[in-house]
């Protein structure tokens, strides 16, 4: 139908037809796929939920004399950062914490402040503080360092998250008799409230559940700059069972992200505190698919209301790996506020935020039609449904 | 009938008095303690929330300030902060009076300080930590 080079043609002419994941849904009921393929060049995803599994390395640059990281241990604002490289790279993570905070130790821990509230900070422009303490050499003789960093100084500053924007995800409830604290939030007693986390007729992955445009080399919408999927993410889980719409009906596909943080905005990196579980990063991302075929408007058209995610207990069976769920309902039930389970209405609360998902579709939807935005080519494909490519649980071996 | 949810802050002086009792039983006034503190050798705290007829809850509230009480509307002390709330939802179930609520249409939460009680169960389990309690 068209290639992606013809798309380009007509994002620098201004002739490019974009619309966002919500409208192709309305658009296809009133004209059908067909027509709409034929129509529509390009259509934006988004999503803005938190993704524990991300972080960012900065190079800070030498200082005088040198000093060698590597080896040493290093903290931003407090919060430890990954020092296991050469001189002056290193790596924050999301969910790094200080070393003195109580975390669970007054449960439930609040867990103010860690690596996701530094990327926040730092690409908010603020000063952080970077505290070294290295081991010295001779062609690194400095043993400490103390200094405030911005990243306007900084040689790199790249946004790597090795895990993001989950193809599904459970809807955690809570069987037992007390209130739990997980990374899907608080969760009260006896399915007191079932809690979901996906922009569901919105997310990337889920509107191209077959990986046929999103593959390594997509160009991406990342953090509110321009970023690119680099690997397949951690556990993608490909070959899942799926319904009949292909859509995968436990957590399945995921993508590795990079992008430069110096044009990102922190009002789409965002640190957050789950009370009784840690700190961990909203991120925002919004993925193109590019209408290469009237599948991939099928694909896209696809509505909450056949969009279904499994529900699990976070007090037993998440915890201790005890297969099955206790059904499933869908994006557009769970958008209702409530959803019944073993014969009880329980209320709804989403931790990815669908106005935001739909304001970062928009927003790359805006950038494509001004011509700000070329769409790419994938380079490798990310491993299919029928790959083989598994999740497996750790084989524990004991040592003798 | 009418209610009204209230914060009293009482002066250290006050503490040991029974101005409640005498709030509710000289103004024929129904009252709901929602949350209250008393701090060491500062100020006692009290969110209420007063029912009764129009007349006797303002002769009551003119009653607890002349005693020196110094009262605020409850809706002033809990505050969304705009800038951090990323309109998530998943504080939505969490509240017990339905003072937090999502839009059908736009999917933003809305607040409705009006019916917020001051449980303050939303403060703690705010992802990024947008909601404020001031007292």
């Amino acid at each position: 139908m068209r290639t992606i080079k013809e798309i380009n043609e007509k994002i620098k002419k201004g002739q490019v037809v974009v619309v966002t994941a919500e409208e192709v849904i309305d658009l296809v009921e009133k004209k059908g796929v067909k027509k709409v393929a034929q129509e529509v060049d390009v259509v934006t995803t988004g999503t803005f939920g938190p993704m524990c599994s991300s972080g960012a390395y900065f190079n800070i640059g030498h200082s005088k004399p040198r000093l060698k990281i590597g080896g040493g241990t290093c903290t931003i604002n407090d919060v430890p950062a990954y020092t296991g490289f050469a001189a002056v790279d290193i790596y924050m993570g999301a969910t790094a914490i200080p070393d003195d905070d109580p975390r669970n130790k007054v449960y439930p821990g609040e867990f103010k402040y860690g690596g996701a509230h530094v990327i926040e900070d730092i690409v908010a422009g603020k000063d952080v503080q970077l505290k070294v303490s290295a081991y010295g050499t001779d062609c690194y003789p400095r043993k400490k360092l103390d200094t405030l960093l911005n990243i306007k100084d900084l040689n790199e500053a790249v946004l790597f998250n090795m895990r993001n924007a989950y193809q599904n995800y459970n809807i955690a409830v809570n069987l037992s008799d007390k209130p739990i604290h997980t990374y899907l939030g608080m969760l009260k007693p006896n399915l007191g409230n079932a809690n979901y986390c996906s922009a569901g007729q919105l997310s990337p992955l889920l509107k191209d559940p077959y990986y046929k445009t999103i593959g390594i080399g997509t160009k991406i919408f990342l953090g509110g700059g321009i970023g690119y999927v680099a690997w397949q993410g951690t556990q993608h889980n490909p070959g899942v069972p799926r319904s009949e719409n292909g859509i995968p009906k436990v957590p399945a596909g995921t993508i590795a992200v990079i992008g430069d943080l110096k044009q990102m905005n922190s009002q789409w990196l965002k640190g957050t505190s789950m009370l009784g579980y840690g700190v961990t990063l909203i991120v925002g991302i919004g993925v193109p698919l590019p209408v290469l075929d009237e599948e991939v408007i099928q694909r896209a058209a696809v509505k909450d209301k056949d969009i279904y995610a499994p529900i699990v207990d976070y007090s037993q069976n998440y915890p201790q790996i005890v297969p099955g769920s206790l059904g499933q309902a869908s994006y557009e039930q769970l958008k209702s506020g409530k959803i019944t389970i073993q014969g009880k209405e329980v209320p709804t609360g989403n931790l990815s935020s669908y106005s935001k998902a739909v304001k970062i579709s928009e927003e790359l939807k805006s950038w494509i039609k001004k011509g700000d935005f070329e769409l790419t080519d994938p380079v490798a494909k990310l491993p299919a449904a029928d790959s083989g490519y598994a999740f497996k649980l750790l084989n524990e071996r004991p040592i003798v | 009938m009418t209610s009204k949810r209230i914060v009293l802050h009482f002066p250290h002086r006050l503490v040991n008095q029974p101005i409640i009792y005498k709030l509710v039983k000289e103004h024929d006034l129904q009252f709901n303690i929602l949350k209250a503190f008393v701090t060491p050798q500062e100020e006692g705290l009290m969110v209420l929330e007063l029912s009764g007829k129009k007349e006797n809850l303002e002769k009551g509230v003119e009653y607890l300030r002349s005693c020196g009480v110094r009262i605020q509307p409850l809706s002033q002390d809990v505050v969304r902060n705009e800038e951090k709330c990323t309109n998530c939802g998943v504080c939505v179930p969490i509240c017990p009076t339905e003072a937090l609520v999502v839009d059908p249409k736009t999917r933003e939460v809305i607040f409705h300080n009006k019916k917020c009680i001051a449980c303050e169960l939303c403060v703690k389990i705010c992802p990024p930590r947008a909601m404020e309690v001031h007292f």
